[in-house]
This record gives structure tokens, C-alpha cells and sequence, in this order.
């Protein structure tokens, strides 16, 4: 017995839409037999990882603050999928957002106003853009591997913060702590609710971003263009498209976007900058980018779910007892179950019984090569 | 023993573990598939071997089960990337992240506990000979395996007719499929012998290179892996060059780290200025040499597009689908 695909004549629409719930569904089953495997109730677990967070008022804002990182990326991350630019380096364009916009209340403690806030977020966006201009450059230019380049930033970009916050931006006061002095109340990303809890303006952000390139993708040329480079280069060229212009333009918004959630978290979630200040949000954005099929609006759906999935690593953790260390084998898990649930999108998919004699005549016939880009 | 000779095998030791992950990574490639999962399979590889000769206390074992587990975790990428024909790059990216997170779940116990070592071998009469002894007769067992792998994919590739049938499906999938080659059994299979080899190649950092589990522990080293093949123009002998190129950058800024300044007094002049100038570079900075070595080398290696596009295997990353 062996799977056999059959191209179907044009997308179903069904599986467009359905493919990323029943994703979920398959993830949530996986789960439930990992708690299985580790001893635990698996309902509790269930329970405790993607029902318990959202019953409390803290914890929704918490929910807030963890997604807008992850749509921010994610976002950025879907225009240059969808231009065939595999942009795996948003942790370090994250990374060196975080470190642009920090220099501004760093370098200029005195600077007290309405201003620093969006120099900052300025200044992360530009330093997320520069450092993803990097390997889009070299892509354009010298015809690079793009995602082995991206990667490997990353590792260079943690460094570099890992030496500020221990060498020159090292706050004297915090003793053997190595991280750098607290932005004063000016700098920090102001809360939505502070009545409620600590849910900041990074979401909003995030939302206006998602909506921004949507409508950039989906009612501009220049979203056409990005998509038309993707799914067939040769045919943009034609069309008067420059590749090397699409390379550069989407990795520049991805990195803008990117180093924006980078300084909003650490001005708005962190409060300063120190060694670690992201749990892996530039590579679970990529599963995100993909469980929101590419579509910033569905990536933002995309993106409470993957927060979900953090928070409810850390309530697993506390109330059942399971290593939070669960969190990113859920979120591998899960964009494992996107990426074959959408399958279903271009293929029927048959069970033949009994494998058929290779017929002389059908090895002659030439193969199809199926060049759907994006899963 | 000569410190000359202690860091030539600190090298071989640094080298092995991205040799024998390329190694395995260029007979997927050769196959016309890009895997990668290599980080996520090395993890794998990592974490079971240490577990399993922590539990029947035999680094042997330990070393075939990391192999099994790369393997068995390769097989998740082929059933997605070639029965369900998925998006390579994106499939290969979810068994890096799944496989991080898979091995820091099944690590957790494992975590500050003391491993089992792979023991270097020894040869009476032969290791105990001056400068070379040490160097071919009393390495550790993993190092003898990456060689021999080389050799004997070299050999598979370039000299048999299965090699060249592997090649064949590489470079044009159609092709070959037209002419009756089965392209999906053979792309598993090369899939497979690849995540076996990184599973060996994670084996080899839990079980010589460093004797415990970290999570994270490789570090990034698949990905240096998969630059590695570019590098080496998709040519065994060149990916052992680019390993051991990458080894002595690894080791020559551990070394530097490690150095303190008053050691080296007696240097002449002019060579310990430059020691002084060296050293007060911060050590974030010599870390990351390794991970800029790889940016520099890719854009040295991929500046002729002409020279790129013929090294290239044609039908690299492209999904197939037979037409029955």
C-alpha cells in the first residue's frame, strides 16, 4: 500500500482554508501523546498548554506582548517568502534592532522627551533593515546563498549583544548581573491598560504593520511584483521586474519589521537590554509565517496561536510539571503538520492497495515537475 | 607530546563533526534534495547517543544509536519533502526547529551529567612514534569513520554505476525517471545515509568532542555543514578541505582565547605586539569568526555564477512528482 498524489487541476479552495486548522488539530493530537509519553494526564496538559492562558485577564495581555514580536517578523518574513527569499535570519535582524534603538536612551541619557520613544523605534527598524541589507546585497550582488548567510548573522548578532550588555554598555550599578542600565520612563514602550495588565502598544504595531503589507501585497504593483519574482522570476524579468530590486526591497522590509519587534520588546517587555532577550521569536515566526499561509492577516491570527504556544509551555511547566523545553518541540511539530496539511491544497491524495507492475509505456511518458514555490 | 602536534588533533577533532555531516549532506544534494534538517538531525544524533551510552554505559552503542537516530529522523523530512512533495527549504527548516526542540526535551535529564567518552584508539608500537604516532594511530574512533566515509563516497559517487545513477536523478530528475529510474527510492535512500551520517556526526560532539549534553550543542554547526557543500562544489575531497580549513579557524580562536598574554613573554618584540593587539580584541568577536568565515567563503565560492550554475546539481531543491 503507498500514497500516490494526483495534481489537482487548480488549488482547492477548501484546504486553503482548511489546512491550517487541521494543522492545529493534528498538533494538539501529537501533543496529547507527548504528554502521554512523559507520564502526564494528557487532557490536563492539553488543558494547562492552550486553554488555561486565555481564562485570565494577565495572561491575555501577556498573550498580546508575546504575539506582536511574532507577527511583526512574521509579516515581514511573508514578503520575502512569497518572493522566494529565504530570510532565515530575523532573530539576528531582531537582535541588531534591539541594540540600534537601545543606543538612543543609551548615548543620550539626558534626552528626556516625546522624541526618544520613536527615534528609537526608528533606529531599531533601521538597524533590523541594515543588518538583513546584508545578506539580500550579497544575494543580489554576488549571488550568495541567502539562507546560510541570513543564518550564520544570527550567531554574529547575539555575539555583539552578548559583548555590549558584558563590555561598554554595561550597567556599573547591577553589580555581577551583565546587562545594561534600565531605560528611564521616556524610553519604554508606553502599556495599552496598565489597569489590567502589561500588554503595551507593541501589538498595535503589530496589527498596523499586518494590515500595511496586506494591503501593499494584495492592491499595489509592487506587492504584484514581489509575487510574480517569487512563483516565476523569468516571467517578472519580463514583465520589466528587476530580481536584485525585489531581493533587496523584501529582505529591507523584513529586517525593518524584525528589528521594530526587536526594540519593542526590550523597551517594551524587557525594560533594558541583556544577553538573552528573545526565546527563539525570529524562527518560531517562520512557523508562524506559515501557519498564516503567508497572508499577513492570517498571520496575525497565526501569531496569537504560536504566543499561545509559549505561554502555555510556561504554565505547563508550572502547573503539571512538564520542561518548558516542550514549547519548541510543539512549534516544530506544528509547522511539520502546516507544511503536509498543505499538500492537500495542490494534491488529491490516494491510498493505492497494491503497487501496480510498472508499465513499459507509462515510464516512457515524461514526468511532470510541479514548481509550486511555497508548500 | 609538542603543542604543534596537540593542535593538529585539537583540528581533526573540531573538523570531524562538520566533515561527517557534510559528507552525508552532499549525497542528499547529489540526489537533487536539500535537507536543512542537518542541525535538527545532528541535535537528534547528539542527544540519544549520549543518553543511550550514558544508559548501557558503551560509547559503541551509544555512537550507533545516534546514527539510528538521524536516520529515523531523516526519514520525517522524506515522507514530508518527497512522498508529500512539500517545499524543501521550508521542510528542512522544521526539522531543524523540531529537532532543537526535541533534543532539549529529551536532554533535560541529561543536562550537567557526566557522559561516556569514545576512547582515542591505540596501536602498540605505532602511536607511540614521534609527531605522527598520535596523529594516525591514536585518534578517536569517529575520526577514522569520517575518513573513511570520504573515501568511500568518493569512491560510491565517481567510480560505481549506483553512484552514478544517484547522480543521474541529481541532475535531471525527469530524465532519469524516463529512463526507469526510480528517483523517489533513490532520493530516500540518500536522504537517509545523510541523516545517518549527521546523526554520527552529533554522536561524535556528545561522545568525544565534549563528553556531555548542552543543549543547543552544536551551535550552528549543520548550517556551517551545509555551507560546507556549497564550498566544496558539491566535491567530496574539498568538503575534507573545507572541514579541516573550518577546524583550524574554530581551534585557532579558542587557542587565542585561552592564551594569557604573560605566557608569551618571551616572543620577540614585533611578534608580541601583535599577541597584545590580538588578545584585546573581545572574545565575542574571535567567536564569531567562524560563523563570518563561512559569509566570506560563500561569496568568494558563488561570485562566478557561470562556475556555480555547472556545479550545481540541476534538479537541487525542485519537487518531483512522477507522472504514472
Amino acid at each position: 500500500m503507498r500514497l500516490e498524489l494526483v495534481k489537482r487541476p487548480q488549488q482547492s479552495a477548501l484546504f486553503s482554508a482548511l489546512s491550517p486548522f487541521l494543522a492545529f488539530a493534528l498538533m494538539v493530537v501529537a501533543g496529547g501523546l507527548i504528554f502521554l509519553v512523559l507520564g502526564k494526564d494528557p487532557l490536563e496538559g492539553l488543558y494547562a498548554y492552550f486553554v488555561g492562558p486565555l481564562t485570565e485577564v494577565w495572561s491575555l495581555h501577556e498573550l498580546a506582548i508575546k504575539a506582536a514580536p511574532l507577527i511583526l517578523i512574521a509579516v515581514g518574513l511573508s514578503v520575502c517568502f512569497l518572493s522566494s527569499n529565504w530570510n532565515i535570519g530575523a532573530e539576528g535582524q531582531f537582535t541588531i534592532g534591539a541594540i540600534a534603538g537601545s543606543a538612543i536612551p543609551l548615548y543620550f541619557p539626558d534626552l528626556q522627551n516625546g522624541a526618544v520613544l520613536p527615534m528609537m523605534l526608528v533606529c531599531g527598524a533601521v538597524g533590523g533593515a541594515a543588518w538583513a541589507a546584508i545578506p539580500a546585497v550579497l544575494k543580489a550582488r554576488f549571488n550568495t546563498n541567502e539562507i546560510l548567510t541570513s543564518l550564520m548573522l544570527v550567531y554574529v548578532a547575539q555575539l555583539i549583544l552578548d559583548w555590549l550588555v558584558r563590555g561598554p554598555w554595561r550597567d556599573p550599578a547591577a553589580m555581577s548581573f551583565p546587562q545594561a542600565p534600565a531605560f528611564h520612563s521616556w524610553a519604554i514602550v508606553p502599556e495599552l491598560m496598565p489597569m489590567s495588565g502589561r500588554a503595551n502598544w507593541g501589538i498595535v504595531f503589530a496589527v498596523v504593520a499586518a494590515i500595511a503589507v496586506w494591503f501593499m501585497l494584495s492592491r499595489t504593483l509592487k506587492g504584484f511584483e514581489v509575487k510574480v519574482i517569487g512563483q516565476s522570476p523569468r516571467a517578472g524579468r519580463f514583465g520589466g521586474f528587476s530580481t536584485a530590486r525585489t531581493i533587496v526591497f523584501a529582505f529591507l522590509v523584513s529586517g525593518a519589521l524584525a528589528g521594530l519587534a526587536g526594540i519593542t520588546e526590550v523597551s517594551g517587555a524587557i525594560g533594558r537590554l541583556q544577553p538573552q532577550i528573545s526565546p527563539g521569536y525570529g524562527f518560531a515566526a517562520i512557523i508562524v509565517a506559515f501557519l498564516g499561509r503567508l497572508n499577513p492577516l492570517g498571520i496575525v491570527a497565526a501569531g496569537f496561536v504560536l504566543a499561545l504556544s509559549y505561554l502555555g509551555g510556561e504554565a505547563a511547566q508550572i502547573e503539571i510539571g512538564v520542561t518548558d523545553k516542550t514549547v519548541r518541540a510543539f512549534q516544530g511539530m506544528l509547522l511539520f503538520f502546516v507544511l503536509a496539511c498543505d499538500t492537500l491544497i495542490h494534491y488529491r491524495v490516494r491510498l493505492v492497495r497494491a503497487a501496480p507492475a510498472p508499465a513499459p509505456a507509462a515510464a516512457a511518458t515524461p514526468a511532470t515537475e510541479t514548481a509550486h514555490g511555497h508548500g | 607530546m609538542g603543542m604543534a602536534e596537540a593542535i593538529l588533533l585539537t583540528v581533526a577533532t573540531a573538523a570531524t563533526p562538520l566533515l561527517l555531516a557534510a559528507i552525508g549532506e552532499l549525497v542528499v544534494e547529489r540526489s537533487g534534495v536539500l535537507n536543512l534538517g542537518v542541525e535538527g538531525m545532528m541535535l537528534m544524533g547528539a542527544v540519544v547517543a549520549f543518553g543511550v551510552a550514558l544508559a548501557t554505559g558503551s560509547a559503541w552503542i551509544g555512537v550507533a544509536a545516534g546514527a539510528l537516530a538521524g536516520l529515523a529522523f531523516s526519514l520525517l523530512f522524506g515522507v514530508l519533502a518527497l512522498t508529500l512533495v512539500t517545499n524543501q527549504v521550508a521542510t528542512g527548516l522544521a526539522l531543524t526547529l523540531l529537532g532543537i526542540g526535541l533534543s532539549g526535551m529529551i536532554g533535560v535529564a541529561f543536562v550537567g551529567q557526566p557522559g561516556v567518552k569514545l576512547e582515542a584508539i591505540a596501536i602498540p608500537g605505532l602511536t607511540e612514534l614521534p609527531f605522527v604516532g598520535r596523529l594516525l594511530f591514536g585518534q578517536d574512533p569517529m575520526f577514522y569513520i569520517s575518513i573513511l566515509l570520504t573515501a568511500g563516497v568518493m569512491w560510491f559517487l565517481f567510480r560505481t554505476r549506483a553512484g552514478l545513477t544517484l547522480r543521474s536523478v541529481g541532475d535531471s530528475h525527469s530524465s532519469a525517471h524516463a529512463l526507469g529510474i526510480k528517483v523517489i527510492a533513490i532520493r530516500y535512500a540518500a536522504v537517509m545515509f545523510g541523516g545517518a551520517c549527521a546523526g554520527l556526526a552529533g554522536a561524535q560532539l556528545s561522545l568525544v568532542y565534549t563528553t556531555q549534553w548542552i543543549e543547543n550543542m552544536t551551535a550552528g554547526r549543520g548550517w556551517i555543514a551545509l555551507a560546507l557543500v556549497v564550498f566544496a562544489s558539491w566535491r567530496p575531497w574539498r568538503v575534507l578541505a573545507g572541514a579541516y580549513l573550518f577546524g583550524a579557524i574554530t581551534i585557532a580562536q579558542l587557542h587565542i582565547q585561552a592564551t594569557n598574554l604573560t605566557d608569551l613573554a618571551g616572543l620577540p618584540g614585533p611578534l608580541f605586539w601583535l599577541a597584545g593587539a590580538v588578545k584585546s580584541v573581545p572574545s565575542q568577536f574571535l567567536s564569531a569568526l567562524p560563523y563570518l568565515a563561512t559569509v566570506v567563503v560563500l561569496v568568494l565560492i558563488s561570485r562566478n555564477r557561470r562556475l556555480t550554475m555547472m556545479n550545481t546539481p540541476a534538479s537541487l531543491g525542485r519537487p518531483f512528482v512522477p507522472d504514472r
